[in-house]
């Protein structure tokens, strides 16, 4: 993308900023100011660029995208596919304006609320905390999100509360031709326990663009548990990251699926900045058509006797792309880490697509680090023990697929959500067959 | 059980089969009547895997001259679906392990799929479990293995009483049983010998096919055939196996060189 071609489409991402607030609030206009500033400066990504080279985002600049409109809850809006009746709390937006009608805060032992108003009850919470982790240095698309921030999803847990329940987050868009920017901030304190759900969902088939950023701070003894199903209309755009920091022996565990999108971007990226901490990032891209699905995750092993767990696979059909780029480091010093990391890939078309790249970087020397990546068809072996059982080659084909893909969901700690997705599963396997 | 007049249910003759372009059988013939039960031993490499595996239709064996009707139907006609609905089996030596999908689902699914296919009732998932769990019984299996992922992470043992679960439930007229010794301690070979026995009707019959003679202590064959060199080169009672296990394989195999 040339310079002259980026402004009017940059100024058409950036259109429809909140205006400045007035003070106390002097702090988050700064912080606006800053990352529009950088916004401006920095390239947007194309595939000459490292970390872009197997995901061209020219569809992406091809289009010209403009804020979403103030709107009261759409008619016929249709959430039931995404809702887990196991959350007690759960915030949705739409097209990037908070639903209050379809939402349950909540105050006890975990904070869940708009950052809207945290910034009139917890103000001090929310600008210690907001923009610390995911930094728009040197990503544009983060810049751009933090340029619009003024509202978003707040989860708090506080020190010692052990939720029971699973909280949902629910941005679902439904506007043609809109970019929207949903804001997650999640804050487990000491010693709690917390389940998060973050659901991105895209009704109607028009374009749009979703790009989103995630901060979730684990403090010292405390678990969090994710789970991020992206689930946008196939003519749409997503771009995401999440950014994560581990304290002393906290633990992360996530699973994030992408089935959705013409072109998705996951930037997963978990510091972990004390000792003794774990983590495990499990994900799934089930893609076909002409979707590509991109997961790129970093994990910074900054500490002594981390543990890290991975196992990221890609299920691709028709002339679909996936990427997987898994990237460890571990620094010198960080003594005692174990890592383990597999990308398995599964392609159902001949011209389906899979790019995976392990990549890491040791420099401590009293570590055990594994990794491995295959990519391959279902297995000949498997296919005629299913049919020596009286299963036709569509329905052995199908079940070995959902079982490649079920091994994932099923690491999913919410039941409605392994069920729904199960099901999903199951429905794109079929379509594919029909097709 | 040898019975005059019992139906004939399997058919070979002079089958050849090769596996990557390389011939391993080579004309093999073999009769099976219902309520018999066969053995096919012989060492290593001398085809009887291939024999089972050209006869259940796995794609790679292929089959390069010779016949073979099995229920009154050319079998090789039939692709490997076809043939386990037409009430063939075979239980693998090595069954496959296939991560994410329920032992539940997958029994119910082959259950159901072959019950279709034969006119017969499906089962829902509820009315399932009870069936599949009385069969468990049969060979003393856990029904935690139901929940667990098809054969991952089984011990050899129980992925051979995962196979005979299937043969119980899919209710074949010819099980040809692979290796199905092969794994098993002395406990679990009594056990699924005893499955094995309780599921020999008048009206099916079993191959056993084994390198060595301890399974047949257990399910005590009609008929023993030596397979050598692709082919049957002899065929005895059970007495047969018991001088395969003291004498070995080489005499037949002289013995076979002589009349030729």
């Amino acid at each position: 993308m040339t310079t002259a071609t980026k402004k009017p489409w940059l100024d058409g991402l950036l259109a429809g900023r909140p205006g400045s607030e007035a003070r106390p609030h002097a702090w988050l206009n700064e912080l606006r100011a800053a990352a529009l500033e950088r916004a401006h400066s920095l390239t947007l990504p194309t595939v000459r660029q490292e970390d872009w080279r197997f995901t061209d985002l020219s569809p992406l600049y091809e289009l010209a995208f403009r804020p979403a409109a103030p709107a009261a809850v759409p008619a016929g809006l249709a959430l039931e596919p995404v809702l887990a009746p196991e959350a007690a709390a759960r915030l949705v937006f739409v097209d990037g304006q908070f639903m209050p009608a379809l939402s349950s805060p909540a105050t006890d032992g975990v904070l869940v609320t708009t950052l809207a108003s945290a910034l009139e009850t917890h103000a001090a919470l929310v600008k210690s905390r907001l923009a610390q982790l995911a930094t728009f240095r040197d990503d544009a698309f983060c810049a751009i999100n933090t340029a619009h921030l003024a509202d978003g999803a707040l989860v708090v847990a506080r020190p010692g509360a052990a939720a029971r329940t699973p909280v949902q987050l629910i941005f679902a868009s439904t506007q043609a031709g809109v970019a929207v920017h949903p804001r997650c901030l999640i804050v487990a304190e000491q010693g709690s326990e917390l389940t998060v759900l973050e659901d991105y969902i895209g009704l109607h088939a028009d374009a749009r663009a979703v790009n989103a950023v995630s901060e979730v701070a684990v403090e010292a003894n405390a678990r969090v548990r994710h789970v991020r199903r992206q689930l946008e209309n196939g003519s749409s755009f997503s771009l995401a990251s999440c950014a994560v920091r581990l304290e002393r022996d906290a633990s992360f565990r996530s699973v994030s699926v992408a089935l959705g999108a013409r072109i998705s971007r996951y930037n997963l990226n978990v510091t972990q900045a004390d000792e003794g901490v774990n983590c495990q990032l499990d994900g799934l891209a089930l893609i076909h058509d002409r979707q590509l699905a991109d997961t790129h995750s970093f994990i910074d092993h900054a500490r002594p006797h981390g543990t890290s767990r991975q196992l990221h696979k890609c299920i691709v059909g028709g002339y679909a792309h996936a990427v997987f780029n898994g990237r460890i480091l571990v620094r010198h010093g960080a003594q005692g880490t174990n890592s383990a990391q597999q990308s398995r890939n599964l392609l159902l078309s001949r011209r389906a697509h899979v790019d995976t790249k392990p990549q890491l970087e040791i420099f401590a020397d009293d570590v055990k680090c594994a990794h491995g990546a295959t990519v391959g068809q279902l297995e000949a072996e498997e296919l005629f023990y299913l049919r020596s059982r009286g299963l036709a080659e569509p329905a052995a084909r199908g079940l070995l697929t959902y079982g490649f893909a079920a091994e994932i969901v099923d690491r999913i700690p919410v039941p409605s959500v392994v069920a729904a997705l199960r099901r999903a599963v199951l429905q794109e396997i079929q379509a594919k067959e029909a097709a | 059980m040898i019975r005059e007049r019992a139906p004939t249910l399997l058919e070979v003759r002079d089958l050849s089969a090769s596996v990557a372009g390389v011939a391993i059988l080579k004309g093999v013939s073999l009769t099976v009547r219902a309520g018999e039960v066969h053995a096919i031993m012989g060492p290593n490499g001398s085809g009887k895997s291939t024999f089972a595996k050209a006869l259940v239709g796995h794609p790679a064996y292929q089959v390069t001259s010779g016949a073979a009707v099995f229920g009154g139907a050319n079998l090789l006609e039939l692709p490997a679906e076809e043939r386990a609905r037409a009430w063939l089996f075979l239980g693998f030596q090595y069954p496959v392990e296939i991560p994410g999908v329920a032992n539940a689902q997958f029994l119910r699914l082959a259950y159901n799929t072959v019950q279709a296919a034969r006119g017969k009732d499906e089962l829902d998932p509820l009315e399932f479990d009870d069936f599949v769990r009385e069969k468990m019984k049969l060979l003393d299996m856990d029904p935690a293995f139901l929940d667990r992922s098809v054969n991952e992470g089984f011990s050899g043992g129980e992925k051979k009483r995962n196979e005979i679960l299937q043969m119980a439930l899919l209710e074949p007229r010819l099980a040809f049983l692979d290796e199905t010794d092969s794994g098993l301690d002395i406990d679990a070979l009594r056990v699924v010998a005893n499955g094995i026995n309780r599921l020999i009707t008048p009206d099916n019959a079993i191959v056993l096919v084994t390198h060595y003679q301890r399974m047949l202590n257990y399910v005590v064959p009609d008929y023993v055939h030596v397979m050598d060199g692709g082919r049957i080169i002899k065929t005895g009672r059970k007495d047969l196996a018991l001088e395969l296990e003291h004498r070995g394989y080489d005499w037949v195999a002289a013995e076979a060189t002589l009349a030729a």
